[in-house]
């Protein structure tokens, strides 16, 4: 069995939206079109309590499929990665479950199984989520309040892409970042299978008091529908269609 | 969809949903990753590790991972497996474990008080214990002081949970002992993972509280080796593995047991050595004035000799 290619969106904000549609709709979409969303709620360091408005994060990832975690910037790298690893699990037991019930009947998942049967089908699960390909979009918040938090957040992007790329599957990694005045987001790393230098990626800030977390999750699901056709139905071999 | 945290009290007994087998907590023992770890007995009166999580599946990749590795190659490695089954309370179903339990004490308050030498014998009963499993084709992973225990001066494994089939990707690990954290390297199961994670136990019995990467990894670490005086015995050794000079855990072995041969014959006290210098000149003395005095009588003797010709 083959899980094709993951789809995720990973947003990094650390605050409330508060302009145009709402996120958590967008992201109920996306988890239709077989897009995932994760959110990671960034805390500054030195913030004792949780600030207003977060309990959106939860609530995007919810819709969106995905894992939602809130974190310190210490603590960001590690956080990434297993989100990530999180979700993509997540997806494949999923796609596993379907089957099951498929096979055996209403109600049945993997942690209906007994014992036995469940420590082979958990093997299965592991072996995909090694194997699978994975394209995630990061969608990054750079809206004022996030400027100082930057500099951990492309740390933790190379971290993330180092703990992927240790996997026998393929990668494939772009990010945005948004506000942005024309465009809602703006794409500042092309697809590519690595995130290494990213010294000037985040070097033109917008700022202003806006966070319009929905368009710009509507606009990253658009990025990902809209890509040409590369391997976009499940099974199929992206590298056939080109004629390699 | 999340389940809510469990609560389990010590004197509460934990069934099994498929084998009806019970368990009564004795009391806790830790938390881990994905689950918390209880002391119990069965109803035979024998105790062993409980753990209880909330992810089925990946409680039931280490229960593979701990049938797999109670026993490598007629080695024990990690705690034996014992049972595994659902716990089920009120509405919701808990996935748990019963496995081996280790008494011991952790590498931290078993170094304490303890000389510097312990350092060298931990890392090179490890040493050993990682040269079987890697010979078996997996890795540790997840290797940390928190993963070990001292039972009675033998180091032993008790989570197993992080063992990854060599070539695949680290899945879980600890930023302190990882290697990518330190620009040392990739995440994928190799043995030199493990490695690396060795040195970075033998700087943490010389820095418990460890410390941050700072903005040259690669410098902080050859600093802090440098900078302790625990470390000085083994301070090459650890450069030259962080050079990437020792390809398995075999190697590594041998070169970290000529560093603790080393100073088992040259003690490493300084007044030990001078006294012993001087005890070798007061020797070089006596036979020099033992030579003397033979010579001395030597001639006496042709003197005499001649004389009474």
């Amino acid at each position: 069995m083959k899980p094709g290619r993951l789809k995720q969106i990973l947003l990094l904000t650390d605050g409330c939206s508060n302009h145009g549609e709402d996120p958590i709709a967008v992201a109920a979409l996306a988890q239709n079109q077989g897009v995932t969303v994760n959110v990671i709620g960034v805390l500054d360091d030195q913030q004792k309590s949780q600030p207003q408005g977060l309990e959106e994060v939860e609530s995007i990832a919810e819709a969106g499929g995905g894992v939602s975690q809130i974190v310190y910037q210490k603590s960001l790298s590690q956080t990434v990665q297993m989100v990530t690893r999180q979700a993509m699990t997540q997806t494949i037991q999923g796609v596993v479950n379907k089957e099951l019930q498929e096979i055996l009947g209403k109600d049945q998942s993997i942690e209906e199984l007994p014992p036995e049967k469940r420590g082979e089908v958990v093997e299965v699960v592991d072996d995909l989520g090694e194997t699978c390909d994975l394209e995630v979009l990061v969608l990054v918040d750079t809206s004022a309040s996030m400027h100082h938090k930057l500099p951990t957040v492309k740390d933790a992007l190379y971290d993330l892409s180092l703990s992927l790329n240790a996997r026998s599957g393929k990668n494939h990694f772009s990010v945005f970042t948004f506000p942005d005045v024309n465009d809602t987001i703006k794409k500042v790393i092309e697809w590519t299978p690595e995130l290494g230098d990213m010294n000037r990626v985040f070097s033109k800030l917008s700022s202003g008091g806006y966070t319009p977390t929905g368009p710009a999750l509507k606009e990253a699901l658009y990025a990902f529908t809209e890509r040409p056709m590369r391997g976009m139905q499940d099974g199929v071999d992206p590298y056939e269609e080109t004629g390699f | 969809m999340k389940k809510p945290a469990f609560k389990i009290y010590p004197g509460m007994s934990i069934r099994g949903k498929w084998s009806g087998r019970r368990y009564t907590v004795i009391r806790e023992l830790g938390k881990g990753a994905c689950g918390t770890v209880f002391l119990c007995k069965n109803n035979q009166g024998d105790t062993y590790a409980l753990k209880v999580g909330t992810d089925s599946s990946r409680m039931m990749l280490e229960v593979n991972m701990l049938k797999k590795f109670s026993k490598v190659q007629g080695v024990k490695l990690g705690p034996s497996f014992v049972d595994v089954d659902d716990w089920v309370t009120g509405t919701t179903t808990y996935p748990f474990y019963v496995m081996e339990y280790i008494q011991g004490e952790s590498l931290h308050s078993f170094i304490k008080g303890r000389s510097k030498d312990w350092i060298g014998v931990c890392a090179l009963q490890l040493l050993s214990q990682l040269d079987h499993l890697h010979k078996a084709g997996y890795v540790f992973g997840d290797l940390k002081t928190d993963n070990l225990l001292i039972h009675q001066t033998q180091l032993r494994w008790i989570d197993v949970g992080g063992v990854t089939a060599i070539g695949r990707a680290i899945k879980e690990y600890t930023e302190f002992y990882d290697r990518g954290y330190w620009n040392m390297g990739s995440r994928k199961a190799e043995p030199s993972y493990d490695l690396f994670a060795v040195t970075m136990i033998m700087m943490e019995m010389a820095y418990p509280h460890r410390f941050e990467k700072g903005s040259d990894p690669r410098k902080t670490l050859e600093h802090k080796a440098g900078a302790s005086v625990w470390l000085k015995p083994y301070r090459s050794f650890l450069l030259q593995c962080w050079q990437g000079k020792y390809k398995d855990a075999a190697e590594m072995k041998a070169a970290l047991s000529r560093v603790v041969m080393k100073r088992k014959n040259q003690k490493p006290v300084p007044t030990v050595p001078r006294a012993r210098k001087r005890a070798q000149t007061n020797d070089t003395e006596a036979s020099e004035m033992l030579t003397l005095s033979v010579l001395v009588t030597a001639f006496l003797g042709i003197s005499i000799y001649s004389f009474w010709m």
